[in-house]
């Protein structure tokens, strides 16, 4: 699928998580598309070689330090003056059965997926309110929404993004911000390639469409999300799973 | 214009008073210093000092002097 268009020219951009999976994803579309993107990412280095040729800007900080959030929005306010897009793709998930969830599974888990996406909104709202304009836009999951055995702190975790998503776009709608949250199935990353053709199968069975989603799926309805296609939206759970079902 | 004069400025024009109602003023002290007001005031002196609050300053920022205080201790700016 090409998304051929310039829909994010000009816009400053915060992308966190994107160095794989869904978050690359949504990081070459918003490239494609004009956005001036800073690109948040543990892994030091990971994002040099594609920086060099887009109008990405790789910041390696640890999302959980919220001296470094406020350094990165004092330093887009800097660069910039504004920040029009903020996408909080960084997530962890670790699976675990009752009887077998730690407590510092449980820390780390709420840590990046909700404790470091509050802030990280708190942070970009400073410089959106400012403006009177912005989009942040969430990533939680279908586990979220349905919840799934073996998955409880991270469930939990995701249906927590999708209320602070909905209070914050009630919390925000007067200054003109909207604030969304898309709800991914399964969805081709490294991970899924690393299955077995039964488990893989038994996987595919859940999913109406028969396919995995794609990365591009994901960053399709990020980008109509960020875009002024989407002026009128906000506090909405999209679920981008092909229909499955859990 | 000293950094007295840009602070009160700061607060006179977020908070739509005169520089002589602001000695002694409180958080909720006057109509626009609500939640709302606050977070437009803090935008305002973040913006005239070019800093960032940290949110427990946003919070502790509970009158017009207090704000002197943590914009010297916190900030290091001197009035």
């Amino acid at each position: 699928m090409e998304l051929s268009s310039n829909l994010l020219t000009g816009k400053v951009a915060i992308i966190t998580g994107c160095n794989r999976g869904i978050g690359k994803g949504i990081l070459k579309c918003f490239a494609e598309q004009g956005a001036i993107i800073y690109a948040v990412v543990r892994l030091e280095g990971s994002l040099d070689d594609f920086a060099e040729t887009t109008s990405v800007i790789p910041c390696y900080m640890d999302i959980t330090e919220s001296k470094s959030i406020k350094d990165l929005i004092l330093r887009i306010k800097k660069e910039q003056g504004r920040l029009d897009i903020l996408v909080n793709n960084a997530g962890v998930m670790q699976d675990a059965i009752l009887g077998m969830i730690t407590d510092s599974q449980i820390k780390n888990t709420f840590d990046v997926n909700v404790f470091a996406m509050i802030n990280m909104i708190q942070y970009a709202v400073k410089l959106m309110t400012r403006q009177k304009s912005g989009s942040i836009i969430n990533m939680t999951s279908i586990m979220g929404v349905n919840g799934n055995s073996g998955q409880i702190v991270y469930s939990a975790s995701k249906g927590a993004v999708i209320s602070l998503t909905k209070s914050a776009a009630k919390e925000l709608a007067s200054q003109n911000i909207r604030v969304n949250a898309i709800a991914p199935g399964i969805i081709e990353t490294d991970l899924l390639k690393n299955l077995s053709g039964e488990m893989y199968n038994e996987k595919i069975s859940k999913v109406g469409m028969r396919r995995v989603g794609k990365p591009i799926d994901i960053a399709g309805t990020t980008l109509f999300l960020a875009s002024d296609l989407s002026n009128y939206v906000t506090g909405q759970i999209i679920g981008v799973d092909g229909s499955m079902s859990v | 214009m000293n950094t007295l004069e840009k602070y009160n400025k700061v607060f006179s024009e977020s908070l739509e008073l005169n520089i002589d109602q602001l000695s002694g003023l409180q958080y909720q002290g006057t109509a626009l210093w609500d939640s709302v007001g606050h977070m437009t005031l803090v935008a305002a002196i973040e913006d005239e000092f070019d800093i960032m609050l940290e949110t427990d300053d946003i919070i502790d920022f509970s009158s017009y002097e207090k704000g002197k205080t943590i914009l010297t201790n916190s900030y290091g700016i001197e009035f």
